[in-house]
């Protein structure tokens, strides 16, 4: 009798369970970092036996990067709706979704898609996964130590030089990310957020070079988040949900967010699937699950970002339906902008301009 | 069996040296275009595209990014041979402790570079140990500012690459002949004069071999200026990565990093000159 053959036999269930794990469809989902409540998958997963691979970035550039080398591998992709989903649709980069395959599609707020569709016409690429407001996280406390008839409401703590000066020694910092800024810059100057015109960008650099000297820190969204957790800096310019995040990881720490009274930019980050994604039927499964009220209640719940779902509200925890930092009232929203790419030339001066207020000169 | 022993280090720098190089000159010369790829090569249709390499050489943006680069790698060069030079002589003479400070070199590579540079971090940031312990002394009030900073950037660069630069004085010094600083010694030279006089000399090319290992890296830097340094300090690295990543123009990116690439060959045929002469 052959010495092995025990082992053989016991091999057999284990090739066995590898056969049926690689029949097993496969669904490689690529998202931003701390971005998904864990349930939403485990439950995908136990309703149609497709297998989740999860993986996750931190910038749109990593994400935009790896989607235009093309042959990714990714099934559904979460980018934000300006620049990189409207970029990426414009470059054939994303498949036309088949809303016969997303019965839930007509579960999303028609008056959020309609600002999507500023970037991406008909709304033929992506479903809002969630969304919020760029604005500015505060310590009260520390601000008004320095500054006490400075105004917490408006970009004018930040842009003005002299409140940037007299606030500078708490700590300012601004996220790295200049497509995120400057329209917020344009429109605390009384300008379209979406100008190409040279004047405009030449405004909204001088602005950002003038509070340049009192700016600790031009760093990422998410060294950010980490720094205000730790207690660092006292008057920043991020998205809302990195403040509330923030807040969440250190409750004590006086931390709020403010959306500035001049109107806040609001972004979408959106379900989208590749042009060449191995299982699209997969990846529409999955967008249409997301949109599932009580799922993406599960994700809002989680991450403290709003989504475009309405119908979730009733399944929201109740500190979260009611936290105007998660979900903005109806006239901060009201007063709210989305921006529209200001085309290539426009957004090679932006960089520039970005550029040299880093560098100071 | 000789002729492919001989082959193979010819297929290594054909594959990983000279393909990617080939491909990184064809992006140079290509027009940036919305798709996947983000551009059209040479043979697209539009023929082949000057402009790349004519905006890296005209714009100051990009000739300060270069030139800022080159100050900062030879400072960090220069850093760590001034360190690396007594401690690769001392470890060379060190005895029975030689295996174990050797070893204390190499430590650090044990530990992922990005803990390290973490630790950094941990360490430089307004709530961070060092501004902690400045605070608890009294000597400070409000946090001093040393993470994001030019000195912060330097320190990640010299602690990154100074085993790098150890190693090839340390190898040199063992190989050292202890008869003829004794020589000098008997023909009446004092120690500190034989040492300048003829120890030293012949650590010379170690010494460059050491300087060029750090330069020549520590000039494309990105992950370093970006985690520790200060926003102003626009290296080349982080000019490539925005171009890249940011601006995606492919084509630009691929200029800068030739240009980057002709730069730094200069030092090493210098130096390869200066080793015939030698």
């Amino acid at each position: 009798m052959n010495p092995f053959r025990p082992f053989l036999l016991a091999l057999l269930p284990a090739l066995a369970l590898a056969w049926t794990a690689a029949a097993q469809p496969v669904l490689n989902v690529y998202n931003w970092t701390d971005y998904i409540d864990p349930r939403a998958i485990e439950g995908f997963q136990q309703e149609t036996g497709i297998r989740v691979r999860y993986d996750v970035f931190d910038s749109l550039e990593t994400l935009e990067g790896k989607l235009s080398a093309g042959r990714s591998g990714y099934d559904v992709i979460v980018p934000t709706s300006e620049p990189s989903f409207a970029r990426l649709a414009r470059a054939g980069a994303l498949r036309v979704l088949d809303r016969a395959a997303i019965p839930n599609w007509g579960n999303q707020d028609p008056a959020l898609l309609a600002q999507v569709a500023g970037s991406d016409p008909g709304n033929r690429h992506g479903a809002i996964y969630l969304w919020g407001t760029i604005g500015l996280g505060l310590r009260p406390d520390r601000i008004r130590a320095l500054a006490p008839d400075a105004p917490l409401d408006s970009f004018d703590l930040l842009l003005k030089p002299e409140n940037a000066a007299r606030i500078a020694r708490c700590g300012i910092a601004i996220m790295d990310s200049g497509i995120d800024v400057i329209p917020s810059v344009l429109r605390w100057l009384g300008k379209d957020p979406n100008s190409a015109d040279a004047a405009d960008a030449r405004a909204a650099e001088a602005a950002l070079l003038a509070i340049r000297p009192h700016v600790r820190a031009i760093i990422s969204s998410a060294a950010i988040t980490d720094a205000l957790a730790q207690g660092e800096y006292c008057a920043v310019l991020t998205y809302s949900g990195d403040v509330v995040q923030a807040q969440n990881r250190a409750p004590n720490g006086g931390l709020a967010y403010a959306q500035p009274k001049e109107g806040a930019q609001l972004w979408f980050d959106m379900l989208a699937i590749p042009a060449d994604a191995p299982n699209p039927e997969a990846a529409q499964r999955f967008i249409d699950y997301m949109l599932r009220p009580a799922v993406i209640a599960g994700v809002t719940n989680q991450v403290r970002y709003p989504n475009a779902v309405p119908a979730s509200r009733p399944h929201l925890r109740a500190e979260v339906a009611a936290d105007p930092n998660i979900y903005p009232p109806p006239e901060a929203i009201a007063r709210s902008f989305t921006v529209s790419a200001p085309g290539p030339a426009a957004e090679r001066a932006r960089a520039r301009s970005w550029s040299r207020f880093k560098a100071g000169r | 069996m000789r002729i492919a022993l001989r082959l193979l280090p010819g297929l290594w720098l054909a594959l990983l040296v000279a393909a990617p190089l080939a491909l990184v000159a064809v992006m140079a010369l290509s027009w940036q275009a919305e798709g996947v790829p983000p551009y059209s090569p040479p043979w697209g249709g539009e023929g082949i595209n000057p402009e790349n390499l004519r905006l890296i050489l005209e714009d100051p943006h990009y000739r300060d990014s270069l030139a800022q680069s080159l100050v900062t790698a030879t400072l960090t060069a220069g850093l760590c041979l001034l360190l690396a030079a007594p401690m690769g002589i001392a470890i060379a003479r060190a005895g029975r402790w030689r295996d174990a400070l050797l070893a204390a070199v190499l430590l650090p590579f044990w530990t992922g570079f990005l803990i390290r540079l973490g630790a950094w971090i941990g360490l430089l940031r307004d709530e961070g140990w060092i501004n902690g312990l400045l605070r608890a002394l009294g000597l400070v009030e409000a946090p001093v500012p040393l993470l994001y900073t030019e000195g912060a950037m330097l320190l990640g660069m010299v602690h990154a690459y100074l085993p790098f630069a150890v190693l090839p004085v340390f190898a040199a010094a063992t190989r050292l002949d202890p008869a003829l600083e004794q020589a000098a010694a008997d023909l009446g030279a004092t120690p500190g004069r034989a040492f300048l006089g003829i120890t030293l000399p012949q650590l010379f090319p170690a010494m460059a071999a050491a300087f060029l290992l750090v330069l020549i890296p520590a000039a494309g830097e990105y992950v370093i200026p970006e985690l520790l340094g200060p926003p102003e300090a626009t290296l080349v690295g982080r000019v490539v990565f925005q171009e890249f990543f940011g601006n995606r123009d492919w084509p630009v990116a691929s200029a800068l990093a030739l240009a980057l690439l002709a730069l730094l060959i200069l030092p090493i045929l210098l130096f390869q000159r200066l080793g015939r002469e030698g």
